[in-house]
């Protein structure tokens, strides 16, 4: 279990925090989409989620705990998180290494870092393309990808890690709508597999099917955090620069045209 | 070494190459060299100049010393995968980061020049001239070298964080997935090649050469 309990965050050189008092707690198993406009501060707490912040970008925590497990994080090196929380962020061809010939090198890479043996390193591979059902990209050189199978390989790369929870800022962002459909049942297929997982986006339908709870970011606060469905429903959403769901959507235009919102489902 | 380069079909690209690069200097030095040096042996005039025998044999000594260096870079960068050397420094012992950070720099040219041709045909797109002139393409340079610096700078910090998350600071050794292949052959020719090169300095310091 990951578990922020009233954590701040600033910047380094910035006086104002990102983030204040976030009390947010990820259990093993469950997927959490985090909405927020941008600026809400979505990316630093995934940030913060990882231990990349402020392990690896400085900063300050500016209040409250980390612990994973019940082992608080505080002040341990960035390798330790590595095996606990993956982290995967928007743009696919910015985190492959770019030293790989291969996918099958390229999610090895994590593996590798850890010092495991080949056989393990290689079981760790192959387990991982499995999980996304994406064993046919083995061969493929990384920079060749499409977004959507770039995006893939790096979760799959996070996988291999074999961390408890995974953290993802914006995964779909730069995709197309194939390549969206691609992660999103990646994701899907993880779910099952009973990774928690900690996803911010702004493609509310990509959450609403997915998570089975919804937290929303506004200014650096958490101003809601509960169900999925009773979360993404709420008209307050839109005021937090939030697109609700389609499937919200058209049962309000529905309601608006004196319809049965029923026939949404 | 050609024969090297012939082994690996690589002997007119490396001619090429080796020749573009050594050209311009070389030029300047069949210049200086045949009509400045000192010599007992005038071969022909033009003008003031003498041209000299002895300024031929130099010119000739300093051009193969030049198409050697050239011609052994060349041949290194056309035979070798650069993450194929990267990753058997770091089997010989040297620090991953060290590697890596060799091997992005030399990745990263491609990168660049990629990005500064999409900023390039994104700032045309609105109307920047970036052709004619030297200095309408100085002044079209200009408003790229922001995007592309900035944004490859945004890039290595995302590459880094991605990284980290996948333990890249941990220290310890690693079991690389992959060797190079190095048969017998190859290890006697790279210490005989080494020996000789020894040897020759050895002669040249000695005065023997």
């Amino acid at each position: 279990m990951l578990r922020l309990a009233g954590v701040g965050y600033r910047y380094a050189g910035y006086a104002k925090p990102v983030l204040s008092d976030i009390d947010l707690t990820l259990a093993d198993g469950e997927i959490v989409g985090v909405v927020g406009a941008n600026e809400a501060g979505k990316s630093t707490l995934c940030l913060v989620a990882s231990g990349l912040a402020p392990g690896s970008i400085g900063g300050a925590l500016t209040g409250g705990g980390f612990s994973i497990d019940g082992e608080s994080m505080a002040g341990k090196p960035l390798h330790e998180f590595s095996t606990r929380v993956g982290i995967g962020f928007q743009n696919p061809a910015t985190q492959l290494s770019g030293v790989t010939g291969s996918v099958f090198e390229e999610v090895a890479l994590g593996p590798m870092n850890l010092g495991l043996h080949r056989r393990d390193t290689v079981e760790r591979v192959r387990a991982a393309l499995a999980t996304l059902g994406i064993e046919d990209l083995a061969e493929r050189e990384p920079r060749r990808l499409s977004g959507g199978q770039g995006q893939l390989v790096v979760i799959a790369s996070l996988l291999a890690m074999r961390p408890s929870h995974l953290v993802l800022d914006e995964p779909t962002a730069q995709l197309d709508p194939e390549g969206t459909r691609l992660v999103g049942e990646a994701l899907r297929a993880l779910a099952k597999t009973g990774a928690a997982l900690l996803i911010a986006e702004h493609k509310t339908d990509l959450l609403d099917g997915l998570c089975s709870r919804v937290v929303v970011l506004d200014r650096g606060r958490i101003v809601a955090d509960g169900p999925t469905g009773a979360v993404l429903d709420d008209p307050a959403l839109v005021e937090r620069g939030v697109d609700p769901p389609s499937r919200v959507r058209l049962a309000r235009a529905l309601r608006e045209a004196r319809l049965d919102p029923g026939l949404v489902a | 070494m050609l024969v090297m380069a012939a082994k690996a079909r690589v002997l007119g690209t490396l001619f090429r190459a080796s020749l573009l690069l050594t050209l311009p200097i070389a030029i300047s030095v069949v210049l200086v060299s045949v009509f400045t040096r000192a010599g007992t042996t005038v071969l022909f005039q033009v003008g003031p100049f003498d041209a000299t025998l002895e300024g031929v044999d130099f010119a000739a000594q300093t051009l193969a010393r030049l198409f050697a260096i050239s011609a052994s870079i060349g041949l290194f960068v056309l035979v070798t995968e650069p993450r194929a050397f990267v990753f058997d420094l770091e089997r010989r012992g040297v620090p991953p980061r060290l590697a890596f950070i060799a091997v992005a720099t030399i990745e990263a040219v491609p990168t660049l020049i990629d990005r500064a041709t999409v900023i390039g045909e994104s700032q045309r797109a609105r109307g920047l001239d970036t052709e004619g002139s030297l200095r309408a393409r100085l002044r079209g340079l200009l408003p790229m070298v922001g995007p592309v610096i900035i944004g490859s700078l945004t890039d290595v910090e995302e590459r880094s964080l991605a990284l980290e998350s996948r333990a890249f600071s941990r220290p310890g050794r690693r079991h690389l997935l992959w060797s190079m292949p190095d048969t017998t052959w190859e290890r006697v020719l790279r210490w005989g090649l080494l020996l000789g090169l020894i040897t020759l300095v050895v002669l040249r310091f000695t005065g023997r050469v």
